[in-house]
């Protein structure tokens, strides 16, 4: 049972995970969170920082990792290659019908409509992870260093554009010394 | 049979060495593709990864794929493909089981208790990114505003909010390319 759940949640973000890692990011938190709660929202962010932090598509890392917790060996295999089976599936057919850029200003509109509401499930996703377990220490005292921690990686990020590894390793370090 | 190994081994060095997700392997495999090995010319490499920038999925997935059944037909494409995840799953699995060990040590726990935060972070920053390249007006502001709604304060899976947006840009895309149309046969 569990197999097929994993298969039928993987292949569907196979299927409409448009706009790159992060809004496949956000079907799976959905789905592994919220949906089924294989998770829970603290596992869920360790899993994200992990993901981030080694090589390769981050989507396989977050794909592996829910199937490994869920249904072991087995079930990590089974995530990753469900997530790419619809890209077998379309990449072949593309393949067949010689599809060319220049005829394809409506594909191109099409996504480009899709870009704001893309924009705004990432958003949700971070939005849906702003609670207590990962803020734990949130109006307890005089100071919030989960907060601080979050409004600093996001200044560095957004203006800046840090590097994800370093604000996690640095996050990491501040944790440490300050818990 | 032999394209196929190479594609194996090129892919999975791109997919072991490359941090931070699709878009910064792209460099590395177009150095391996059209510099090195020449298998495919480079205005026909760029002309490939638009198309596939436009699909659904993993975007590294559909490289290998794409680059793959190019060179060397469907053993080429399950060779790269298989290159280009099996370096994360098993790394994956190599942390998933050590994290299980040592997650419940006070001194992992501190660590990523700092951590979580700044996740959080890290996956609202790109999306106000998305909004800015997107060039959301305060007319179109809506459409996000929506997505954020109906997803975190109705819990409406994200599943149907695409496939509703999917329809709803197709529709605003037939639209763009009717008017563009009519401006030709006009003068």
């Amino acid at each position: 049972m569990i197999y097929l759940q994993l298969l039928w949640v993987f292949v569907k973000i196979g299927v409409l995970g448009f706009g790159g890692g992060y809004a496949m990011l956000s079907l799976i938190q959905h789905e592994v969170v919220e949906h089924y709660a294989w998770m829970t929202t603290t596992d869920f962010a360790d899993m994200v920082a992990i993901s981030q932090m080694t090589p390769g598509p981050i989507s396989i890392n977050l794909a592996t990792y829910v199937g490994y917790t869920t249904a072991g060996i087995g079930g990590s295999l089974l995530a990753s290659f469900a997530l790419c089976l619809p890209s077998v599936i379309m990449v072949y057919l593309i393949l067949k019908l010689f599809m060319s850029k220049k005829n394809n200003t409506l594909i191109d509109n099409t996504l480009k409509g899709l870009k704001p509401a893309i924009a705004g499930l990432i958003f949700a996703a971070g939005l849906s992870m702003m609670n207590l377990q990962n803020f734990p220490d949130f109006g307890r005292g005089q100071y919030n260093i989960s907060v601080i921690i979050c409004v600093l990686a996001f200044v560095a990020s957004y203006f800046f554009k840090a590097n994800p590894i370093l604000l996690i390793v640095l996050s990491g370090v501040v944790g440490y010394f300050a818990y | 049979m032999k394209k196929a190994f190479e594609l194996f081994f090129s892919f999975f060095k791109i997919g072991a060495f490359t941090l931070g997700g699709g878009y910064a392997m792209l460099s590395m495999v177009e150095k391996a593709v059209v510099d090195q090995k020449k298998w495919i010319p480079n205005d026909e490499f760029w002309d490939m990864i638009a198309v596939v920038q436009s699909l659904p999925g993993v975007f590294a997935v559909n490289t290998a794929l794409y680059v793959g059944h190019r060179v060397a037909g469907r053993k080429g494409a399950f060779a790269a493909m298989l290159g280009a995840i099996i370096p994360s799953i098993t790394i994956i699995l190599l942390l998933a089981t050590v994290f299980r060990e040592f997650r419940d040590q006070p001194v992992v726990e501190r660590i990523f208790k700092g951590i979580r935060p700044c996740v959080v972070a890290l996956i609202l920053a790109p999306s106000l990114r998305m909004i800015k390249s997107a060039k959301v007006t305060w007319k179109t502001a809506i459409i996000p505003i929506v997505t954020v709604f109906l997803i975190w304060w109705c819990k409406i899976s994200p599943a149907y909010v695409i496939l509703a947006a999917i329809a709803g840009s197709l529709i605003y895309a037939l639209i763009i390319n009717k008017k563009a149309k009519e401006k030709e046969v006009k003068p």
